[in-house]
Order: C-alpha cells, then structure tokens, then sequence
C-alpha cells in the first residue's frame, strides 16, 4: 500500500498549475477556439476568385442575408418570450453565416474581406432588395417578412445549389437546410397568428399589406443575370415555385390575396439591387458601421 | 380549457425536453422550456437544446403531463428498503438440489 502524499504545495502547485496550462494552451496551438470555428464556418470553395459578374451577384445575395441579419437581431431581448429570442437569434445567425460566405466569396474579386464588405460600403454601395431592410414593426410584420424571404430563399438556394460556379453552389447547398428551417418557423406562425385571436389575425393581415408590395423585386429579371445566363438561376424562374408554397400557406390560414393585396396601389418598384434604397436602410447601416468606423481595425 | 392569452399576464405553458443522443441510448431530461403548443415546443427545444448536433431525437411533453414524486417525502418514498435484508435473495441459501434455479 502507497503511502498518502503530501498535499502539492509551493514549487510543486506552481508546477503542477504550469502544467495544466500548457497542455490547456496546448489543444489549439496559438489560435484561439472562436478563430477555428470561424475559419470553418465560412462555405464555398478555398482559393477561388470570383469573377466582376459573380462577385456582383453574391454581393446582392449576401446584402440581402446581411441586412436582414441584422433586423432580426434587434429582437433579442425584445421578442414575447425567451423562446422566440432564440428562434430569431438562431434564424439571424444562420442569415450572417450565408452573409459570411457569400461576402467573402464576393470580396475575392476586389481582394477586400467580408468586414471590408460589410462595414465600409456607403448605403449606395448595398445591393440588398427592399424586402431585408423593412423595419421589423410588430411581431406578424417580422413573420411576414421572414416568410417571403425564406419561400424565396429557399426557391433560389435549391436551384443555385446546382450552379456551376462551385462556390456559389457550395454556399448555397449549406444554406438551403438552413433555410428550410427559417420556412418552417414563419409558417408555423402564420398559422397561429391567422388562426389566433381576432387582434393576432388582424395584425398579421395588416403586416402582409405593408409587406406583399416587395415581393416583386425579388423576381426581376436585369442585365447581371443575362450576363450570368447558365451560372446562376434567372430571378424571374423562382417565381412559379414561390408562388405555390406562398399560396398553400396563405390558404391554409384561411387568408385569400383579395384580404391585403386590394389594399395597396401596386407592388413597389424597388431599386435595392442597383443601390436605390429605402429611407430604412440607411439608420440600420449607420447603427451596424458605427463601431468598425469609428475604431479602424479593432478586432473584437 | 382556457388558452395562452386568456388570462391576463398568463405565459405560454412549461414543457419538459428530452433528447437522445445517439442510436441505442434511452431519452435523457435535458431542461424545460415555454410554448404556445406541442408543435412550437419541439421547435423551441430544437433551438434552445439541439443546436450543436446533441441528439438524434427530441421528446417534448407538458411539464403538467408528469406526475413527480414529493421531494419532501424522500425518506418515505426511497429509503423504505433500509434494514430489511430479506429482500435480497442473496441472503438465502441455495438449495443443492435444484442446480439451474
């Protein structure tokens, strides 16, 4: 039987500390836990340059998961309950890892980086549709908007997943599950909100006539997609497969178009792709750059 | 039966979660959570408990579904065996002629 040994103390505590903290430091080397998970995180194919056209393209693609990241996040610590602020938080950090990739992806063509991209662009620099920039309202207007976007996301992520441009069909093969999951959340609450009380129906009736007038622009076709003819997915071929899944959920609430659409003139014109942008976006820019601006290079 | 929002300051009901973690293993209680029905509280548990490939499956059920043991009647409840020795076969001689048993 071993004799009991003396409690580790002065040199030897301090040596046995010194130990534990190499083989601590040890696991990642010099780089620390968030830089590897960051690494990681980011889709698409190393090394690979976009081309001016493509580069365009995901930096529309990538403004759009930007911005609209950045709205949801405004809910944390705001939604009805702790619950939600994780479903939002999650579905917002989901948009800013699509927005990482694609960024970075479209930054690789001007050697700028994702934060270049994303913090030092004037509001007229900004691709993104005037869907994402809408201000979150009440809850049902920020289910509404959430519902357009991921029907429309995920429509675009399925076809792009198969663009021969291999990054842009890697970041967006990631996505589409992603998305899927965004999809579900906002039909689930459309439902409830339309099959609730009378107040939850009404409000959500009045979020999609002040929401439905941007669905549009997501489907216009420009100069960029002849150009990418064969690349990527033309806007205006998403339309039909949107459709059908916007109308089963607006049928299975019991809501027909005629509820909200006669409400409003017509569908808005847009402009966010060629940098016409609504009076939201600007605010938003200002809140998500001040911090990047105002300390050049910090790293947080 | 009343809903979520009837009653003034009522919350969303409490859910116990439980998830699985691999093939083979049984459900472990994992935490609880608030939602409005059955289907947004297995979506909740998704986000708030399965976000970094912890399981293979998730079980959600009311926590007003369970009926608990009292905490106070611990005594009672588990401790009832004590002293009683003959509960254990292995107090009792085996019988030479029956070799199988």
């Amino acid at each position: 039987m071993n004799a009991p040994q003396p409690p580790a103390t002065g040199r030897d505590a301090a040596a046995v500390n010194a130990a534990y903290e190499a083989e601590a430091a040890e696991a990642h080397g010099d780089v620390t836990v968030d830089e590897l998970d960051l690494a990681a995180e980011l889709s698409g194919v190393p090394s690979a340059r976009a081309t001016d056209d493509v580069a365009e393209y995901a930096l529309r693609l990538g403004d759009d998961a930007l911005i609209l990241s950045q709205r949801l996040g405004w809910w944390i610590s705001r939604a009805p309950e702790l619950e939600e602020d994780m479903a939002l938080g999650n579905i917002a950090l989901d948009l800013l890892g699509h927005a990482r990739s694609l960024l970075h992806y479209a930054g690789t063509a001007s050697d700028r980086s994702e934060d270049d991209l994303a913090y030092w662009r004037d509001e007229h620099e900004f691709r993104c549709a005037w869907l994402f920039q809408q201000p979150n309202g009440d809850f049902a207007h920020t289910i509404v908007r959430g519902l357009i976007a991921a029907i429309w996301m995920q429509e675009l992520h399925t076809a792009l997943s198969t663009s021969t441009d291999a990054s842009l069909a890697a970041i967006a093969a990631k996505s589409v599950k992603e998305v899927a999951y965004h999809r579900d959340h906002a039909v689930q609450w459309t439902l409830r909100l339309a099959g609730g009380t009378d107040e939850s129906r009404e409000r959500l009736l009045v979020a999609l006539t002040d929401t439905w007038v941007y669905i549009d622009e997501l489907f216009r076709d420009d100069e960029l997609h002849e150009r990418l003819e064969g690349i990527v997915p033309r806007p205006s071929s998403l339309r039909a497969g949107f459709d059908e899944v916007w109308d089963a959920v607006l049928a299975e609430a019991e809501i027909t178009p005629a509820d909200f659409v006669d409400k409003k003139i017509g569908a808005s014109s847009g402009g966010g792709r060629f940098g016409n942008h609504s009076t939201h976006l600007g605010p938003l820019l200002a809140e998500m750059q001040v911090l990047a601006r105002r300390h050049p290079g910090a790293s947080w | 039966m009343a809903s979520p929002g009837d009653i003034a300051g009522e919350g969303w009901p409490l859910y116990e979660v439980f998830v699985r973690a691999n093939r083979g293993l049984s459900h472990v209680h994992v935490g609880s959570l608030h939602a409005p029905d059955d289907d947004m509280a297995l979506r909740n548990a998704r986000d708030l408990y399965t976000r970094r490939n912890e399981g293979v499956s998730v079980w959600v059920v009311r926590s007003s579904a369970i009926t608990t043991s009292d905490p106070d009647q611990k005594g009672a409840f588990f401790e009832s065996p004590a002293g009683k020795n003959y509960r254990h076969a292995k107090y009792y001689e085996k019988s030479a002629e029956v070799p199988h048993l």
